[in-house]
Formats: structure tokens, sequence, C-alpha cells
């Protein structure tokens, strides 16, 4: 099953639609509610990554029986430095972020910690892109 | 704890969840950062100065259901649309967050960690 989400630059009001959107999917689908939990955290944290640091971007969801594949990719700045930004308590976020409750560096922390694969290429002046796999 | 006593203690508003008041509450957590919400593998009820839409969303990935609004912020429609939608239960009240939390451990809520 195939899914794609547009995320709007700044569009905070909207953030985690494409998240809860997946969320109600696998629900129908039956998943283990708490590989549901990880892969909705994970997304919803790059949904608002996307958001808040580039100029919008595409959520793309494959669901099979046995795994979710998940890819967010930006348009945007690119990060300088991802072994930097994994890293815990590393943000460069807006104080607009903050205001939402996020950019403190926790972002690619959490999703590294819910998922079984994490990929992150990025480059600057062009575009981020994170690929997430949950094991069913 | 049932929630009823829970927003009886705080004089707090029921701003939706009349329907789950006599549910029981045995944790709580407190936080204005979603992003430590997030790491929570327990449901607990949330304490929280942060009130906007991602209050509710985040709570929705997190699965919890039950929020404590501090400090009278005001919660909006779209945020009790949402939280509706998702069964959830939003008090509000006038105290802080330290007043909140103090009470509640008083009346023998726990914490998670």
């Amino acid at each position: 099953m195939h899914q794609e989400y547009t995320v709007v630059e700044g569009d905070f009001v909207n953030a985690g639609k494409a998240s809860s959107s997946v969320k109600k999917t696998l629900k129908q689908l039956n998943v283990d509610p708490t590989k549901i939990k990880r892969v909705v955290v994970a997304l919803y944290e790059a949904e608002v990554n996307a958001i808040a640091h580039a100029y919008g971007g595409k959520v793309l969801v494959d669901i099979d029986s046995d795994k979710i594949k998940m890819v967010v990719a930006d348009k945007g700045p690119g990060i300088p430095d991802i072994a930097l930004a994994m890293q815990e308590g590393y943000s460069t976020a807006r104080p607009e972020v903050r205001d939402m409750g996020f950019g403190a560096g926790m972002g690619l922390p959490n999703m590294q910690k819910n998922v079984d694969k994490l990929n992150v290429t990025s480059e600057v002046g062009v575009g981020t892109t994170v690929e997430m796999e949950v094991n069913f | 704890m049932k929630l009823r006593e829970i927003a009886k203690l705080l004089n707090a508003t029921v701003c939706i969840g009349e329907n789950r008041l006599d549910e029981e509450v045995e944790h709580a957590f407190a936080s204005d950062l979603m992003s430590d919400v997030l790491t929570l593998k327990d449901t607990p009820m949330l304490i929280t100065g942060l009130c906007n839409v991602q209050t509710i969303r985040t709570c929705d990935m997190a699965t919890l259901d039950i929020i404590i609004v501090v400090r009278n912020k005001k919660v909006t429609e779209d945020m009790l649309e949402l939280a509706e939608d998702n069964g959830m239960v939003i008090l509000s009240c006038a105290y802080s967050m330290f007043k909140v939390c103090g009470m509640l451990y008083e009346a023998g809520i726990k914490p998670l960690f």
C-alpha cells in the first residue's frame, strides 16, 4: 500500500497530519500497537523537521505485510554535518519551532530510537531525505 | 485517583471528556517539550503549559489521552475538535505547573521515573 503526503513550509497547524493518517491505516491493518507507536513517533518527528527546517517536501509511505517504509524528502537548506545533527541536544530550530514544543535537538535521536533502519542523506542548499523502516 | 477528584482538587474546568471523569489515573508526566513526551513508553496523564494543536497531536502519536493544561491557557476550537476525534480528556486550571505537580503528587499521583 502506497501513500503520499505533501508537507508545507511553516505549516505547523498541519504538522502530524501524515502521521495521524498512517496511524489510522496501521490500526485498521491490526498492526501491533507498540509498533504503531514507534512508527508514528518517528514519522511525526520527521514531519515536524521538514516543516520547521525546510521549504516543504513529501512524505512517502509504503506498507507491506512485514514492514513499513517511510521517506520524508524535503527541499531545503540541507544538513552540513549529519553526525552533529544526530547528537541529542543539538538544534538549529527557530524560536517559532520551540513555541510549538519542539526544537530541543531530540528529533533525529527520537527517530533513531524508534525505527529499525534510519538513513539520512543531505545536500547543502538542496535538501534532506530521511528514510526509515520499521519491521512488524 | 478519579479524574473527577483531580478536576475538583485543581479547581479545573473540564474542556472535553466529561464522560470519562470516573476513570482512575495513577501516573502523570509534566512537560512543555513535546519531543520529550514522544520518548515515553507508558501513557501517563500529561500536565503541560504548552497549549496548541501540537499538544494534542503529540498526545495522539504518543497514545496519551488525558491532558491538564495549566495557567488558564486558552484551549482552542481546533484543539477540542482533534481531542474529540481521539476521545481525549482535557482539564484546564489556573494554577502553575509547579503547583499542579505538587498538589497531585501529594494526592498520590505517581511519577513515571
